[in-house]
């Protein structure tokens, strides 16, 4: 069993900013925009360094989307960031037609997702976008789990031609992937072998599943962990190596099962090779208030949900 | 360079082209395409410095964003017209594995078209981006914009209304076609617009407003005052006052042509209004 190891916890919006710093040096072609909420996606730093290059647009999410796109013409490469909530539900259109429809190279980065936002409540903590913006023809999808992940991803965005919905969140948690770690889209990123279930994992949930792995080994069942950054494109071959090992599976993700990671992987299995699915994930309801820790407890997004998961499903092989 | 005889007959072809198109599938929008022909003409044919050919970027042109994207009919004639892509291909309007899709779009690739539009409202935004990639691109050149009268109700327009002010976006120009008219009736009985000038002007906006917008000596000058505008620290805004419909006596002053095609009979009127100058495709 390899060893993960939180070289001290941060949070993965401040990967989002340390990538974009690196992007404003590296890349002339990036600019960024953002709705009022500088200080929130830590893009104080680009702003800082490329004032020309940095569009503060404002509480106006709806004009963000359409100066994005209207950048991509005429050559650049723009980064928007506010709120999972705000850049996506509240500005659905403008991305549906804008940006998607229209195939403009737009990298749409949300902070704050899922309830680990915490306290503000329910208004600002979506757990729908995944499914939103899966659902958008030729949108890629990906949800980082650590600093490292969303700093590497956030560059890697740049060289991806197309539109992309980055999704990370607000608190500090384990920082645990490589630091300068290489990022490929779609290519699922395997973190434990086991034999006995698969775990497939996404966002905060990922460092939550090797803790899982950790507690099932007690109980004697071998848990492979696939941490699948990226939602769409799915790593459809990486989940049905493991499966076709494990024969059930565990997804867990900071989502509602609708619409989620978890869906998008029962297809795969449904169309190849049906096993049991355990689904962590909320189920079907808006969040709430209180701290992190405390709401993914409640809403059962936790190593102690995933434990639990993975012996009912081992049960039903 | 174009005289205002060559551009009238320019336009009356376009007119032609609309209502055929429009009459063979039998669905589409002739009104408002009809009182955008002769601003679309000017604009393509005299007023945008454009580059042969097309170019996603549009590097060191002039570009133009339609908002208002269920005047396809006029834009793709004027598009094809202008040498964008063979005239022929308006016979495919609307249908099935089209380039010419209901509503302009990127998607499928039609020269010309850098946008999707038709849902209302996202244009400024889009062309206020590519207006600000010009200024960063150190490209002079100007991003022009179309959008109707009643899709000022939608609220993302003065999000970018708003912002363009704000930013001294000065390479843009925004013609709203008011010709008084949307879908369910007049804009004042649908959701009164109020006084438009006076609204972009309390935004920071220079408004130039052209009365006569179906008259191609009125479009060209007020157009040539809106460029004289520019580069001075401040969006401009053209009011172009049309009448939907303009050019065929049944479809005028009413919002009964937004989305209606004409049967047989009443292309044959239209057409006679509107005698080949070109030819047709």
């Amino acid at each position: 069993m390899k060893t993960y190891i939180d070289t001290g916890k941060k949070d993965t919006r401040s990967g989002f900013g340390a990538g974009l710093t690196q992007l404003g040096k590296t890349n002339e072609h990036v600019v960024a925009l953002c709705a009022d909420l500088t200080g929130s996606l830590k893009m104080d730093a680009f702003k800082e360094n490329h004032p020309e290059r940095f569009f503060q647009v404002g509480i106006a999410e709806a004009n963000m989307m359409g100066m994005a796109a209207g950048l991509t013409i005429g050559g650049k490469i723009p980064f928007t960031g506010t709120f999972a909530n705000f850049s996506t539900g509240r500005v659905y259109d403008q991305i549906r037609q804008s940006i998607a429809y229209s195939g403009k190279n737009v990298k749409i980065c949300a902070s704050h997702a899922g309830v680990t936002l915490g306290e503000d409540g329910a208004t600002h903590q979506i757990l729908e976008d995944l499914g939103l913006m899966k659902m958008l023809p030729g949108m890629t999808v990906i949800n980082t789990c650590d600093y490292n992940q969303t700093k590497a991803a956030t560059i890697a965005l740049a060289d991806h031609h197309g539109p992309v919905y980055l999704r990370f969140g607000r608190p500090k948690v384990a920082n645990f992937t490589p630091e300068n770690g290489s990022f490929t889209i779609g290519k699922a990123v395997e973190l434990q072998e086991g034999t006995d279930v698969t775990i497939i994992a996404t966002g905060h949930l990922v460092w939550e599943a090797l803790q899982a792995c950790k507690t099932l080994k007690e109980q004697g069942i071998s848990a492979e962990v696939i941490n699948i950054h990226t939602i769409k494109p799915l790593d459809g071959a990486a989940i049905l190596k493991s499966v076709a090992k494990t024969r059930c599976v565990v997804t867990a993700e900071e989502h509602n099962y609708l619409g989620g990671l978890g869906e998008s992987v029962s297809r795969i299995l449904a169309e190849n090779n049906p096993v049991p699915q355990e689904f962590v994930a909320t189920q079907d309801t808006f969040g709430e208030s209180g701290t992190p820790d405390q709401l993914m407890e409640k809403y059962g997004l936790n190593a102690a949900a995933i434990v639990r998961a993975a012996t009912k499903v081992v049960a039903r092989k | 360079m174009a005289n205002i005889t060559q551009l009238e007959a320019f336009t009356t072809q376009v007119r032609r082209d609309i209502v055929r198109q429009v009459h063979k599938v039998n669905s589409g929008h002739p009104g408002g395409s009809l009182g955008c022909a002769e601003f679309l003409v000017a604009l393509y044919q005299q007023v945008m410095r454009r580059k042969e050919g097309f170019n996603m970027d549009g590097h060191q042109e002039d570009i133009f964003f339609l908002s208002n994207g269920h005047i396809s009919p006029v834009f793709y004639s004027v598009l094809a017209r202008s040498g964008y892509f063979p005239v022929e291909e308006l016979n495919t309007f609307r249908l099935l594995n089209s380039r010419l899709q209901g509503h302009p779009t990127t998607h499928e690739g039609l020269p010309g078209v850098r946008i999707a539009s038709g849902s209302l409202g996202q244009g400024i935004s889009v062309a206020i981006g590519a207006a600000a990639a010009k200024k960063l691109n150190k490209d002079a050149h100007l991003v022009y914009t179309l959008c109707g009268d009643g899709e000022l109700q939608e609220g993302q327009n003065w999000e970018a209304i708003m912002y363009a002010s704000g930013n001294k976006v000065d390479n843009l120009i925004v013609t709203i076609d008011v010709n008084g008219q949307q879908i369910d009736g007049s804009t004042d009985t649908v959701l009164p617009l109020g006084n438009i000038r006076a609204k972009f002007e309390a935004f920071g906006w220079e408004v130039v407003t052209i009365e006569k917008g179906n008259n191609m000596q009125a479009i060209l000058e007020g157009m040539e005052s809106a460029k004289s505008k520019t580069g001075q620290g401040k969006p401009i805004c053209v009011l172009l006052q049309t009448v939907m419909g303009n050019g065929v006596d049944f479809m005028m002053h009413t919002h009964a042509w937004h989305g209606k095609a004409p049967n047989d009979e009443q292309l044959a009127s239209a057409l006679a209004q509107n005698p080949q100058t070109l030819s047709d495709y």
